[in-house]
Formats: C-alpha cells, sequence, structure tokens
C-alpha cells in the first residue's frame, strides 16, 4: 500500500523525539543498573537486549503510527478475548520469578502478557465509551459493561500476583470513566464505598503485600527485612545531590545495594549518577509527553481516538508517578516499570506501541 | 464560579474537554508533588544520604599488628606469629541468618554459630563489627567457604596472625600467654580494641608494651552481601618488637628434662651479669592453647588442676629454704663475729633448749665441728647456736642483705617476695614478742622463712661472684622489625655488699666440699675436672611431732619434705649459678643435686670454661664483651 504522504507531511515528530529521548535515558540508565565494576570492559546482554527492543520497538511504533486507529474499534472484542486468553496461560503454564507467575517463554522473549492486556483494556473501554454520555453523566447502570470488561484481567493479574499492574488497571478505568464523563455524584458515591472496602481487600491480601504497606507507612521498622527497598532506594537518590554523582560513578546502585535495580529501581539508579538536575529532566520529559498526549486527546477527531490517547496518556502518568513515586518513598512498594526507561522487553515494545497509537490518532485528525 | 459549576452539574452532559483539563491539572499536581519530594531527597537531605551511602559501602577495618617475636639468647626462634585462618561473619550483611548458618553448618560442622552470634550480640556489638565464629580453619574449609561464598553473605574469611610457641610447653611460665582483651581490660587500657590479643601471663604479659606493636587500619569498599571490593586507603600497621632474651634453648631443655616428671622449679643465672639462663617450673602448660582462645572447659581444667600447673614456681612458689638457709647463717656469723673459722660447737645429735630438744638431722651427732664442717656435713645443732649467738634480727638482717624476703623485680609479674621473719614482722603481724626459740627453726632455714628458687639462685651468685648483686634479667635487646635496636638491657647492679673477700672465700671453700669433699651432702653433683660448689636444702612440710622420727618413704607424698640444691661452678670462676627445689623430694642430696648436676654438665657441654682467670678480671672480660656485643 502506498503510504500516504500526508501522513508523513503530519507525523507527530514531537512523540517521536520524546519517545527516543526517553529510550536513550533508559539505555544509559540500564548500563549504569547492569553495570559491574568486575567486567566493565563489555556490554552487559542486558544492555544489548534492551537495545533490540528498543529498535524492535521503533518499527512496531511507525507501523501503528501508519496504521488506522479507527478499525481498532471493530477488533476490539477480538482483541480482549486474545488478551484474556494469553493472560489466563500465563496462571497455567507461566513462567515463574521470584514467587510470582508473570511471564509466557515464547523462546525468544519471554512476554509479560499483563502489559499487552493494558493496552487491549485501553482499546476496549475507549471503544465502550465512544458514544457521548447522556444527560447527567454516566451513572452507575452505564459504568456495569466497562466494569465486566475491565474485572476479569484485573483478577487474572492479581492472582499472578501482580498487585501493581492491576492496580495500574483499575486507575486506567478510573481515569477513563472519569474522563467519559462520569455523573460526579456516582463519583463520590464510588470513592467512599472504596475507602470502606479498604479493610475488606486488607484482609485478602498476601502475607508479602501487607508487609510492604507496612514498611512503607513506616520504613524503619524492619530496615533490613522489607523496609530495605524503600530505605537503599531513598539512599540512592538523596545520595545523589543537585548533579549526581557521575555516569557509572553510583555506588548504591553498581555495589547491589538497591533492589530489582534494571526495572522497578531504575529511577533510583538513574537518580543516584544524575542529580536532581538529571530526575527534574527525566521528569519534565514525562511532563511534556503527558501534556502533549492530552492535547492530542483533545484535538482527536473522535471520541474513540481522544479516549484511546487519554487511556495511553493516562498509563504514562500513572506509571510514571507510581514508581518514582516508590523509589523516593513516598508511594509503597510495587512492581510497576518506568516506562521507556526500566529494562524489559514486553513493557518497553508495549509501550513503543501505544505511542505509535498516539501518534496514530494525532495524524488521522487531519486525514480523513 | 460558573464555569466552574459546569462541570460539577450533574444534570447536563459532562463536557470532555472541562475533564481532561481537570485531569491535566491533577496530574500536573501530582507531578509536581513528586518534584517537591525529589528536592526534599537531592537538595534539602542529600548530605545525611550521601552520609548513608558511603557508610553503606566504606566499612573501616582494623589491621592488628603481628605481635613482636621472641628469641633465645643465641637468636632461635621461641614464639612466633603465625597466620590462622578464621571465619567471620557480619549479621548485618546476612538477609537470612538462619539460611546463612545452615549453609555455615553444611560447610564447618555445626559448632553452635547461631550461639556465638547471640553472644556477641549480648556483648554490645557495635554494627558491622564482625563476629568470629571459627577459628584456626583447615584448609578445606577455606576452600569450602569461598568456593560458596555467594550462599554465605556475611561470611568472610580473615587471617589473623596468632601467637605460636615453637616448643610448645618449653618456658611456658617465663614467655607466658596471650589472650583476647577482656571486656575490663577494654574500659582500663586505651588502644584496645575488642577482639584484640593481649598479654595475660610471663612475658607476654611483662613486655606487652614492647611485644604489641601499633595496628593500623583499612577503608574497603563493600557491596551489598558485604563482599570486600577494593581498598579505599590505609594506615600501615607496625608490628611489634622482637625480643631477645637471656634464656639458652638447650639449656632451659636440659633443666626441663631433669626436673622430668616432678613438681618444682630450677633457676639457672649468669652470677657475673644477673642474666637467667634457665628457668623451669613444673608442672607446666601448653601456652598454644591460650593463642586460638582457650575454651571455658579446658581454662576450669587448669585453674582447678591440684598441681596448680600455671603457677610459676621458681618466682612464685615460696618454700622454706632448709639448710641451704645456712649460707646466710655463715656468712651472718662471720660476718658479725658471732664466731671464728675455728669456733667449735659439740653436736650430740641435738640442742636441748627450753623444754624440748632441738634435733640435728644426724642422730648420732656430728661431735665437736666448726664452721666448715657444718656447712659440709650439714649440722643444725652448729647453726642453732650461731642462730642464738646472732639473735633473730641479726640474722635477717643480713638475709636482707642477701635479697631474701624482697621480690628480685625480675621482669615477670607475678613474682612472690617470701619472707624473713624478725622480731619486729612478729609483733606487726602477730603483736607478740620474738621467743628464742623461734630463731632455732630460722638459722636452719625453717619455721617462718620462705624463699623462692629465684633469690636462692640470686644468692649463691652473690656469693660466686664476691657480693654483688645484680638485677634478674630476662631480656637481652628489644629491637624493630627492621633489626635496629630499640632497647639494651644492660646488667643492673641493686647492691654490693661489702662482705669481707675472705668470708666469701671461707664459705666456697665449704661448698665446694659439700659437693666434693668427704661427708658432703651432694656427691651426685660432682663433675669432671670441674670444682662445683654447693648446699643441699631439706625443708620440712610438717613439723614432725615430739620424740618421733618417722621415716621419709612412709610418709604420704604430700607431707614429704622438699629438696633443694643450689649451686654455683666453677669455683675460681664462676659462670653460672643454679637453684633447684623439688616438692616432696625428700633430701636435697638425693632429689635436687642429680638435676642440678645434669643442668650443669649441660652447661658446660655448652660453654665449655675458659682458661682459668681471675675472676675479678674474667668479669671485666665478660662484661667488656656483652657491650661491645650490644
Amino acid at each position: 500500500m502506498p503510504i500516504d504522504r500526508r501522513i508523513l507531511y503530519h507525523f507527530d515528530w514531537r512523540v517521536f523525539v520524546l519517545t527516543a529521548l526517553l529510550g536513550s535515558i533508559g539505555l544509559l540508565a540500564v548500563i549504569s543498573a547492569s553495570y559491574r565494576a568486575s567486567v566493565h570492559n563489555s556490554l552487559h546482554p542486558l544492555v544489548v537486549r534492551q537495545l533490540v527492543w528498543l529498535c524492535a520497538g521503533l518499527v512496531l511504533m511507525l507501523s501503528a503510527a501508519f496504521f488506522d486507529y479507527r478499525s481498532l474499534g471493530s477488533y476490539a472484542y477480538a482483541l480482549y478475548c486474545v488478551g484474556l486468553l494469553i493472560q489466563a496461560l500465563v496462571l497455567v503454564g507461566g513462567h515463574a520469578r521470584g514467587g510470582a507467575r508473570r511471564w509466557l517463554n515464547l523462546g525468544f522473549i519471554a512476554l509479560e502478557p499483563s502489559e499487552l492486556t493494558k493496552l487491549v483494556l485501553i482499546i476496549v473501554l475507549a471503544h465502550f465509551l465512544r458514544e457521548k454520555p447522556p444527560t447527567g453523566g454516566l451513572k452507575l447502570r452505564h459504568l456495569i459493561a466497562p466494569t465486566i470488561f475491565t474485572l476479569p484481567p484485573v483478577f487474572l493479574i492479581a492472582s499472578e500476583p501482580d498487585l501493581g499492574s492491576a492496580l495500574l488497571l483499575m486507575l486506567v478505568f478510573a481515569t477513563m470513566v472519569f474522563a467519559a464523563g462520569i455523573n460526579t455524584r456516582t463519583l463520590l458515591a464510588i470513592i467512599l464505598t472504596a475507602a470502606l472496602a479498604a479493610p475488606v481487600a486488607w484482609h485478602y491480601l498476601k502475607p508479602y503485600q501487607r508487609q510492604r504497606i507496612v514498611s512503607f507507612l513506616n520504613p524503619q521498622s524492619d530496615p533490613l527485612g522489607a523496609g530495605y527497598h524503600v530505605i537503599q532506594s531513598e539512599i540512592a537518590v538523596g545520595s545523589g545531590g543537585p548533579w549526581g554523582k557521575g555516569f557509572l560513578k553510583g555506588t548504591q546502585g553498581r555495589l547491589n545495594f538497591l533492589p530489582e535495580q534494571t526495572t522497578d529501581f531504575i529511577f533510583a539508579v538513574f537518580a543516584e549518577e544524575f542529580g536532581f538536575a538529571g530526575s527534574m529532566s527525566l521528569l519534565t520529559i514525562y511532563a511534556i509527553l503527558i501534556s502533549h498526549g492530552l492535547w492530542i486527546a483533545r484535538q482527536a477527531r473522535d471520541r474513540f481516538g481522544a479516549l484511546l490517547a487519554l487511556g495511553i496518556v493516562a498509563t504514562i502518568f500513572w506509571q510514571v508517578t507510581i514508581n518514582i513515586g516508590m523509589a523516593t518513598g513516598i508511594l509503597p512498594v510495587v512492581g510497576i516499570t518506568l516506562p521507556l526507561v526500566s529494562y524489559g522487553g514486553s513493557s518497553l515494545i508495549v509501550m513503543m506501541l501505544e505511542l505509535g497509537l498516539l501518534i496514530s490518532v494525532n495524524i488521522r485528525r487531519f486525514i480523513f | 464560579m460558573a464555569r466552574r459549576r459546569k462541570w460539577l452539574d450533574t444534570r447536563g452532559v459532562p463536557r470532555f474537554e472541562l475533564r481532561l483539563k481537570a485531569l491535566g491539572i491533577a496530574m500536573f499536581a501530582v507531578l509536581a508533588c513528586v518534584s517537591a519530594r525529589l528536592y526534599y531527597l537531592q537538595i534539602v537531605s542529600t548530605k545525611q544520604l550521601a552520609e548513608l551511602a558511603d557508610r553503606n559501602r566504606i566499612r573501616t577495618l582494623r589491621v592488628p599488628a603481628p605481635r613482636g617475636l621472641v628469641f633465645d639468647r643465641k637468636h632461635r626462634t621461641l614464639v612466633d606469629t603465625r597466620p590462622s585462618f578464621d571465619a567471620v561473619m557480619v549479621p548485618e550483611d546476612s538477609t537470612d541468618l538462619t539460611a546463612t548458618i545452615r549453609n555455615l553448618e553444611r560447610y564447618l560442622g555445626n559448632d553452635h554459630f547461631a550461639d556465638k552470634l547471640a553472644e556477641a550480640q549480648d556483648e554490645d556489638r557495635p554494627a558491622f563489627e564482625p563476629v568470629a565464629i571459627k577459628e584456626r580453619l583447615t584448609w578445606e574449609q577455606v576452600v569450602a567457604l569461598e568456593t560458596h561464598q555467594l550462599e554465605l553473605p556475611g561470611v568472610s574469611i580473615q587471617v589473623t596472625p596468632r601467637r605460636h610457641y615453637v616448643y610448645g610447653s618449653l618456658a611456658a611460665h617465663v614467655l607466658g600467654y596471650v589472650g583476647e582483651v577482656s571486656k575490663e581490660d577494654l574500659a582500663k587500657l586505651p588502644g584496645y580494641h575488642v577482639g584484640d590479643e593481649i598479654g595475660r601471663f610471663g612475658l607476654e604479659r611483662g613486655l606487652e608494651g614492647y611485644l604489641r606493636g601499633v595496628s593500623g587500619g583499612r577503608q574497603i569498599e563493600v557491596d551489598a552481601v558485604g563482599r570486600r571490593l577494593r581498598v579505599l586507603g590505609e594506615v600501615p600497621e607496625r608490628p611489634g618488637y622482637n625480643v631477645t632474651l637471656t634464656l639458652d634453648l638447650d639449656l632451659q631443655q636440659a633443666a626441663e628434662q631433669a626436673l622430668g616428671n616432678r613438681a618444682g622449679a630450677l633457676v639457672a643465672l649468669d652470677p657475673n651479669t644477673g642474666e637467667v639462663l634457665a628457668m623451669a617450673s613444673h608442672p607446666t602448660f601448653d601456652p598454644n592453647q591460650f593463642a586460638a582462645g582457650i575454651s571455658p572447659a579446658a581454662w576450669r581444667a587448669l585453674i582447678k588442676d591440684p598441681s596448680h600447673p600455671l603457677e610459676n614456681r621458681a618466682i612464685q612458689g615460696v618454700y622454706p629454704p632448709g639448710s641451704t638457709f645456712k649460707l646466710v647463717g655463715a656468712i651472718a656469723a662471720l660476718e658479725e663475729k658471732a664466731v671464728t673459722p675455728s669456733t667449735t660447737f659439740l653436736c650430740p645429735g641435738g640442742l636441748w633448749y627450753g623444754n624440748r630438744e632441738y634435733r640435728c638431722w644426724r642422730k648420732e651427732g656430728h661431735g665437736n665441728v666448726a664452721l666448715h664442717r657444718a656447712i659440709v656435713q650439714s649440722c643444725d645443732v652448729y647453726f642453732y647456736q650461731v642462730g642464738l649467738r646472732l639473735g633473730i634480727d641479726r640474722l635477717a638482717h643480713w638475709a636482707n642483705l642477701l635479697g631474701l624476703g624482697k621480690p628480685t623485680e625480675i621482669q615477670l609479674p607475678g613474682e612472690k617476695a617470701g619472707l624473713i621473719p624478725s622480731s619486729a614482722w612478729k609483733r606487726r603481724r602477730f603483736g607478740e614478742r620474738w621467743y628464742p626459740a623461734e630463731t632455732l627453726s630460722v638459722a636452719i632455714g625453717q619455721g617462718y622463712v620462705g624463699v623462692t628458687a629465684l633469690q636462692m639462685a640470686q644468692l649463691v651468685a652473690q656469693i660466686a661472684n664476691g657480693g654483688i648483686r645484680y638485677r634478674p634479667q630476662f631480656v637481652r635487646t628489644i629491637e624493630d622489625n627492621d633489626g635496629r635496636v630499640v632497647k639494651v638491657f644492660n646488667p643492673e647492679i641493686e647492691a654490693r655488699l661489702n662482705i669481707d673477700p675472705t668470708v666469701l672465700e671461707i664459705v666456697r671453700n665449704a661448698m665446694a666440699d659439700v659437693v666434693n669433699g668427704p661427708g658432703g651432702t651432694a656427691h651426685r653433683a660432682q663433675l669432671e675436672h670441674i670444682v662445683v660448689c654447693g648446699k643441699t636444702g631439706t625443708a620440712q612440710v610438717v613439723k614432725e611431732a615430739q620424740g618421733q622420727r618417722v621415716k621419709e618413704e612412709e610418709l604420704p607424698e604430700k607431707f614429704r619434705d622438699h629438696g633443694w640444691f643450689v649451686a654455683f661452678a666453677p669455683k675460681d670462676n664462676p659462670q653460672i649459678a643454679i637453684a633447684c627445689v623439688i616438692e616432696h623430694g625428700g633430701h636435697g642430696g638425693s632429689s635436687a643435686a642429680p638435676v642440678v648436676h645434669d643442668v650443669l654438665a649441660k652447661f658446660f657441654e655448652l660453654y665449655p670454661p675458659k682458661p682459668q682467670l681471675r675472676a675479678a678480671k674474667l668479669q671485666k672480660v665478660l662484661a667488656s664483651e656483652r657491650y661491645a656485643s650490644n
């Protein structure tokens, strides 16, 4: 199929550049996090893999940008079924790491289906909420169907267990429902109910999940046990100071004081080496991406595109907030990656796919 | 207000743009909060957190200095320091302590690791201070720990210099032992740290300041499981000084061999310098036991042993001197002109004084005896008479002059003073006046008199060298690790006694006949070609019941007499002075004299006597040699 010249003309370079920037920062951070004093002359295999995924992600992103997002709506249910199936497959034949069954081994890649499920849910919700809300906004009865679609993946992911991703799905759901026009009273009622239900939910948490919340509230309660991660991460971030210790000069990361330093705690590695200047720059890039994404959502030619863009922006926003919030000790430790920066094929590729769709939404404003 | 109302308006259709705007504002507010947190961590509290990061990765380790070596007078190593591989653990570095301990037990066997860690915790161990969990690992254990390091976070191997006594129990009482510094010591002594070695006994304690050295320090970067990665900074340690002793290894071995399994002590001095050539005490112990940290059970066994193996009998064993004390009586009597060499007393086998008979050891008596024969045959009656003529205080005066009744101030801790009774002492001690009858027992070295073997060796050394009392010395030189001399110990004259040379000559002649003359009590100390001078002594342990003589062999061991023999040789230029006491050995001539004989024989084999020179001249030559060599 010949490429529409208008697509090139209206291509969203801003998203592209921001993505490339974040990907490069991520690559630096992964190099640093996997760096060992003893093996510094060759690149760690993790870095090579991250680079490969970054390239693959770029191709996917461009394909997604040229792809007309509008046709996604008609595939929504099919996609949803496939996504749910893969997600269910993890529980049966999943690959366990660190006590959780989160990966499907596909030979060349250990796929983390929860990443894919996030995107699928966004598409399905956008599809569902594309109709203009009725007068007075969406009431509880309008939310029954979207909720029914959201709950199965949430439960599947939560039972892996991957509390962080499950939480993320609910947050994205809430954000999209809010934007789609939920009735304000209904919203308040739901918030109230959630607050009351919290103690019940506590009861169903696994002991390690409870422990994390307790140690978040008071990290010093068990400095070498559950609170260790938070304390070490805070030390790493804080010891970076205004300008950082310099690339590959961080000690907290290099000497293994940080847990999960290539994935969940990558921000701490980055912040230790690049300081306040570096972390604020990173945060600014995310902020620009988010505001630009919100702008795309507002400019979108249809509600489906707008909600799709918003879902993607919401995913980025929540992941950034939760990840940095946990690395700096203001949020409890849950396994959420920093978009485009954390090591990990699934999260990187799916995130780039989403950004491609974001570009696609922007391009289609001009193409009818 | 109107616009805000619009999206709050639950009746109208919610406007997508307004909701997006609200979301945007909310998102930026949240990101602003995150920025504020970053500002707080990276700008406001960066200093404390950077410090914490450094504390995470930098450990300061003390590097203990190796203790100095100890050599004998011919520079043969007696004590050195060898590396001991110990397993230590920093429990803070282990995330799962029980698992680590389980793994440890797999490689080292069960050795109460958890208890040791708990014990260290109870003792206010500073955080991150390694706890010793097993000492003296075998090579296999070292390899096992090194290869399985990843399963043993927090565990590392420390090479500790450890005291090694090359000849085991040889001269154990002189060399002493080391132990880990105690909590009480730590409170008193600055510069000591938990786990340091400290000299606890013998020269190890007496020379602690020289042997110890100054420990260094090392800053080490460690990773999260405590593995050491590199050295960031270092202050080198200064090894302890090396000490050359006056002891002669061969002579010491000969002395201990000669003592054999009998409890007792032997001291051999160079009468011309006061240097200790050999000092033996039996029963003994192995100081290597202490170097690795003695187990409580082994310690209790040593402490509770009824034969007191930890006691250095040469300086801490106080015994009645028996007839060897007659040497003091003879000098005192001649110097005080209480008798002349030709004064005779009749010995009918005993002396009636007051209401009882004071017996001579020889039932049949010695007949008319003058001083020479009284010493040679050790006539008790003669010395009873001497005691009566002198009185206790003049006798005590001379005993004190000759160095008895007070410490010799040798470099060993724990030396006993012994006791020379006097009328003043008795008033002080018992509030009673002195009875002349008590002088009789003192005159033959019984009663309250108590001396150490070292004091007796010093006594004969003075008789041998013409009345010069040298301070007994163990150390010749102290050198640093590069061989630079730190301190030289020259002979120290404590006192020059103004004794008439003819008096000493009379005593020496008598002592020569004790060993060589007819009727002498110590023929078993004779040497070929060399004139040995000596005096036997047999010290009663229990007072014999009135009018009864009990055969020595019939007494239970613990009531048998102590056997003494003191000697010097050769007669004309004395090179060695010896005192030997055998606990419950019976007669000195048969128990102690053969021991001294063996040591003298060994000595002259090692140091063949020089051609005859006059004693004074020889002394000068020896002294100048010594100064030159230093």
